[in-house]
């Protein structure tokens, strides 16, 4: 490979390896990707193209959560809670929030108006699971944020009519000094279903976790999983939608626990045991016997043993 | 180049031959840094005459053909390619019967290589080579894993002391991914690479091949170790952290509804 061959890339193909860096950055990593990505290109009006294409898909996609400038509260950046470009909804608090994406702040708040609020029949819904899962997430994350919208049916003003709500979960832990940043994300799609009076629920688990300290380690895993229960009251709704997202959410949880555990002595070995099945070291100096073993093996058409 | 280095180092392992190949092109005049800095998923070469794998790397590369340690021949052919010397090319080929055998001992499978030419001062440099392919569709015993994969670089440089010691200087690089996906679980995928060095002055009565195993056998366990209990573990801490087992959860005093991120 000489310099001379290899032709410069175009700009177009500039602008998209400096978007794909900074859309593979881990939970709370892109700032740094950020910085390193800008010297690596070495010019400022590319990177600043890229970052505004990339900034808000990863926001979005790694569930940032924002102040208020106020302090009044906080907004979830998610494709559920956009409602027009960079802006974005707090239901809780009834306002939008304008975002800055590449320097990940809120700009400023305005009060929502009527139409992108849902009615009351579907906020009495949405109101009564945001607080049993704000409670759960209160419980179940040290530090985890969460928040519901309605997706679909925005606008149904009483029974008779299917709607969607949409619940999201996320907790981020970054430790920077300690090498070792991590992301849990949920997202739970809430179909209420009027003609079978049935609630079904589907969700979305993704954790990710990076150890960087004198190497480059990675988790990512992902899970999905529904279920279903009864259409009720707001209050009942609520309890029984939050206990589902609760049981699936610990039995995951466990389940990767149970992953780690077999790692070591199962999983792991499939790639490089511990030790040879003789269970001592490879004798180095004295692997003539290991040729004529080997020879023995293959005119008996022995088995390799596990 | 340091900037290159930190996002090597931040993307996910299983992009790294897209990233390396990225960077590559932004930062020709880097080229030989970053080729000699980041490691590459190895590939395998199929040898003309023995049917057996080889692995390619920079160390066994002329142009743009490789040397099979098989066969000593150039793939594609080369009409006046590098050769190690015929002390060295004895060593080589020695070194690769055994570590076949100790691949075999250790990965139930998988593609070993190895490469030795002269260094200056007498010196000279050896290059063990290993992948694994740990997917149940290949040489994955247990079947527990979807996609796997253990790639190890080793390089050695040798360089006489005195008679009877020579200092042997061993740098380290393993690049591994595993995947699971099952019911239960969904997909569960772990991957990384490090990278780490290891010098020794030793005794040659035994003679190199036995030093630069051991010292590659002791290298490998230490970073399975590693990698297993450091790397993982940490993983593994960093999920607790986040949403600690119910267990733990049920203890926790229930002050402080609104948890906000700090």
């Amino acid at each position: 490979m000489s310099d001379e061959e290899e032709t410069q890339p175009t700009d177009e193909q500039k602008i998209e390896i400096a978007k794909w860096f900074l859309l593979n950055a881990p939970a709370g990593e892109i700032q740094y990707i950020a910085k390193d990505m800008k010297a690596v290109l070495q010019d400022e009006t590319l990177y600043i193209t890229a970052a505004a294409e990339a900034f808000p898909l990863y926001n979005k996609s790694h569930m940032i959560c924002l102040d208020f400038p106020d302090r009044s509260g906080e907004v979830m950046v998610t494709p559920f809670s956009e409602i027009g470009e960079n802006e974005y909804l707090d239901p809780r608090t009834a306002q939008v929030a304008i975002v800055d994406h590449v320097n990940q702040v809120c700009r400023r708040a305005r009060p929502a108006n009527d139409e992108e609020l849902p009615t009351p029949y579907i906020e009495e819904y949405r109101y009564a699971l945001d607080i049993e899962v704000t409670k759960y997430v209160s419980e179940a994350y040290p530090k985890g944020i969460c928040s519901v919208h309605c997706v679909n049916g925005k606008d149904v003003e009483e029974p008779g009519m299917d709607f969607e709500l949409v619940v999201v979960i996320s907790a981020a832990r970054l430790s920077p000094q300690n090498f070792c940043n991590g992301s849990w994300r949920s997202i739970w799609n809430v179909e209420f279903k009027d003609e079978a009076q049935l609630v079904e629920v589907r969700g979305t688990l993704q954790v990710g976790a990076h150890y960087f300290e004198e190497g480059n380690v990675q988790l990512d895993a992902k899970h999905e999983c529904k279920d279903s229960t009864m259409f009720t009251s707001p209050e009942d709704s609520a309890h029984s939608v939050t206990t589902i997202i609760r049981h699936h959410e610990t039995e995951y949880l466990n389940s990767l626990q149970t992953s780690y555990s077999k790692l070591p002595d199962a999983t792991f070995k499939d790639l490089r045991r511990k030790l040879p099945v003789t269970r001592t070291l490879f004798p180095w100096h004295n692997t003539s016997q290991f040729s004529l073993r080997k020879d023995i093996q293959k005119n008996l058409g022995l088995e390799k043993k596990k | 180049m340091e900037a290159a280095m930190g996002l090597m180092r931040r993307i996910p392992p299983k992009h790294s031959e897209a990233a390396l190949s990225a960077l590559l092109s932004l930062l020709p005049h880097h080229s030989a840094d970053l080729l000699s800095q980041v490691d590459q998923p190895l590939q395998v070469l199929c040898d003309v005459d023995s049917g057996k794998e080889f692995i390619l790397c920079e160390y066994n590369r002329d142009a743009d053909s490789y040397r099979s340690p098989w066969s000593n021949k150039y793939h594609p052919p080369l009409d006046d390619g590098l050769y190690p010397s015929q002390e060295l090319r004895k060593l080589e080929m020695e070194a690769n019967d055994v570590f076949t055998v100790y691949c075999d001992q250790y990965y139930e499978g998988g593609t070993s290589s190895v490469y030795i030419w002269e260094n200056e001062d007498e010196g000279f440099i050896g290059c063990f080579l290993i992948k694994k392919d740990g997917s149940r569709t290949a040489d994955g015993r247990r079947g527990y894993l979807e996609e796997g994969s253990w790639e190890a670089i080793h390089v050695i440089e040798v360089v006489p002391l005195d008679e009877a010691t020579a200092r042997y200087c061993l740098t380290s690089s393993v690049m591994l991914s595993l995947t699971t996906n099952d019911e239960s679980s969904g997909a569960f995928s772990l991957s990384g690479s490090i990278r780490r060095q290891m010098n020794m002055d030793l005794p040659v009565d035994e003679g190199h091949l036995c030093n630069m195993g051991r010292m590659v056998e002791e290298m490998e366990s230490k970073l399975r170790y590693s990698l297993d209990q450091v790397y993982f573990g940490k993983t593994k801490e960093m999920i607790c952290t986040l949403r600690p087992p119910s267990e733990l959860v049920q203890t926790s005093l229930p002050e402080q509804i609104n948890k906000r991120r700090s």
